[in-house]
């Protein structure tokens, strides 16, 4: 029988998976999009499972609410990346260095 | 029904319609050409809708089911949004314009943003919180990167997309966690859960996630590592909007999910945010010595003011937030006041950020000279300025909630900190001689949010023009 800790565990694990995209990769600034990704569609099978298991529609309606802002927050980050390549000329993470800090 | 609710965010309801319109109006006829127009005409608008906002005297109205909170809290912050944001665009239209920067789409973002912020510090339910933040961000990400053709500008706009988005990801799995342990997205729903008995273990790392979600907009440290940078980076007056109307709008957001949704926890989120606010003072104190550039120098100042800030709301008290409230208030005046001087700051036609081309500099213009001195002791929190009355209030706020280690902390760290500020007042007046002389011709509004924020420094200190007592009405609504 697969309970709500179960669908809680695989949600943080991609969560988890998420923030070290964000942290340790050294590649590309696409591959942070997607890890960003991964961390909002963790957060929407937390928010499925909830709902499912509380008998409440709420969460749904919220799931439904961020899949529609990632998209547009998608949207936005790839603007500004094709601004950024124009540029600079690459994508590269470690590029991303003209001010220190 | 829908009519009643309808009329509770019709404040918002006409700032977005006029936004999109005036999208699509400038889309199909002569675009940037009616970019000036539109400035004045948004700042218009604003400052019309904050007159409104203010002169409402309806008490506590709710729409949608609660989500949708207008109380006395709301307004004030609403109307300190409203009024800045209003005041940053029109200081910012001369410094575009003479730099071909002056885009239609600059102040309809700045319009969609504020709309955002105005969502935000009415929010009852984590989903009206969600969407209002998400607005306010995606239009900053734009902003930040208004300037297409520069690698600064696009270098600031994507990292405050990634780090902006890292945030809202944890917020948003603080959001899903509490909605899951409290069964409601709802805050009057959360509150009650979080009342009765111990809050359970599931709420509290909901909690710890929304915070840190929160603290990354506000730029608390250890969250701020964003700040410096995407001040830099963008166009200046894009920095002078960062640091006044989102600021407020997210220490307000923070203050009502603390109070109206964990307000029976305060024991919980307490020590999360003494941290946060003691490594805030000490970072900005110490982290900003070493800053030559001065805009990467006001985004110290402002980690280390928001941690001060954070203090009125670690108090978890009425007089905390009302102690905020005013802190937020004088923030704002003094950091307008001190953009419009960075504005006007050029060579030859360039945009200055250096601080070295201060030195000497009262010998030329002794009258912003002493306009800047007065902002500065203010920034630093000198006794007969408007600023260190900010500060002692909320270290009031902190000493009567028992916070008395946060306060003699943060006593040490203002002290620090108002070494850089003083460095520059030590520039203007007694340093070397520079060859390269600094211009500040800006345009007449520069010059009188300069003038006009200096001098509210001073007169603030006899007479608040209300703002005190507004404050207070609005942290009595806030905290019950």
């Amino acid at each position: 029988m697969i309970g709500l800790e179960h669908y809680l565990t695989v949600a943080a694990t991609l969560f988890v998976i998420g923030i070290f995209g964000l942290f340790l990769n050294r590649k590309n600034v696409i591959i942070l999009l997607m890890s960003i990704e991964l961390m909002l569609l963790a957060v929407n099978i937390n928010l499925v499972a909830f709902s499912s298991f509380l008998g409440d529609l709420v969460g749904q309606v919220f799931t439904l609410f961020v899949l529609t802002v990632a998209a547009a927050e998608a949207a936005i980050g790839l603007a500004i990346l094709v601004c950024f390549f124009r540029n600079r000329g690459t994508i590269a993470v470690e590029d991303v260095n003209v001010m220190k800090g | 029904m829908i009519q009643a609710d309808l009329n509770v965010i019709l404040p918002e309801i006409v700032l977005a319609v006029f936004a999109m319109l005036a999208l699509l109006g400038a889309v199909y006829t002569v675009k940037d050409a009616l970019a000036s127009a539109l400035v004045w005409a948004t700042a218009g608008l604003m400052a019309l809708l904050a007159v409104w906002i203010a002169s409402a005297t309806g008490g506590t109205q709710v729409a949608f089911g609660g989500m949708f909170i207008d109380d006395g809290f709301a307004r004030f912050a609403k109307v300190a949004i409203l009024l800045s944001a209003a005041a940053v665009l029109l200081m910012s239209q001369d410094y575009m314009h003479r730099r071909g920067l002056l885009r239609f789409e600059y102040p309809l973002l700045v319009a969609l943003a504020a709309v955002g912020m105005m969502m935000m510090v009415s929010a009852g339910d984590l989903m009206a919180l969600y969407m209002g933040l998400e607005l306010q961000s995606l239009s900053l990400y734009v902003v930040a990167a208004l300037r297409r053709d520069s690698v600064k500008s696009t270098e600031a706009g994507l990292k405050y997309f990634v780090l902006g988005a890292l945030s809202s990801g944890l917020l948003l799995y603080g959001a899903s966690l509490t909605y899951g342990y409290a069964g409601t997205t709802l805050f009057t729903g959360i509150v009650q859960t979080a009342q009765h008995g111990e809050v359970s273990l599931g709420l509290l790392f909901g909690l710890i996630f929304l915070i840190s979600g929160l603290a990354f907009k506000v730029s608390a440290v250890p969250f701020h590592m964003w700040t410096p940078d995407v001040y830099e980076g963008s166009p200046t007056p894009v920095t002078a909007f960062f640091a006044t109307a989102p600021k407020v709008a997210a220490m307000a957001l923070f203050a009502r999910l603390l109070h109206d949704a964990f307000g029976g926890a305060v024991a919980d989120w307490q020590q999360v945010l003494v941290l946060l606010s003691v490594l805030s003072m000490f970072l900005g104190g110490i982290a900003a010595i070493g800053q030559r550039n001065i805009k990467r120098l006001m985004a110290f100042s402002s980690i280390a003011h928001m941690g001060y800030a954070l203090i009125g709301l670690a108090a978890g008290t009425e007089m905390g937030v009302k102690a905020m409230l005013m802190y937020l208030a004088i923030y704002l005046t003094m950091n307008i006041g001190t953009f419009a001087f960075i504005l006007m700051m050029e060579r030859d036609g360039q945009p200055v950020t250096e601080i070295d081309a201060l030195r000497q500099y009262s010998r030329r213009e002794p009258g912003k000279a002493l306009a800047v001195l007065i902002l500065m002791f203010s920034l630093a929190g000198v006794p007969p300025m408007l600023g260190f009355f900010a500060k002692f209030g909320v270290w009031q706020a902190g000493v009567d909630a028992g916070l008395t280690g946060l306060v003699v902390a943060s006593a040490v760290a203002s002290v620090i900190g108002a070494f850089y500020y003083l460095r520059i007042v030590f520039y203007m007046y007694f340093g070397d001689e520079t060859e390269e002389v600094l211009e500040t011709n800006g345009s007449p509004v520069l010059w009188v949010a300069l003038m006009g924020s200096a001098a509210l420094m001073l007169v603030g200190v006899a007479y608040q023009f209300g703002v005190e007592g507004a404050a207070a009405a609005a942290a009595a609504t806030l905290v019950n």
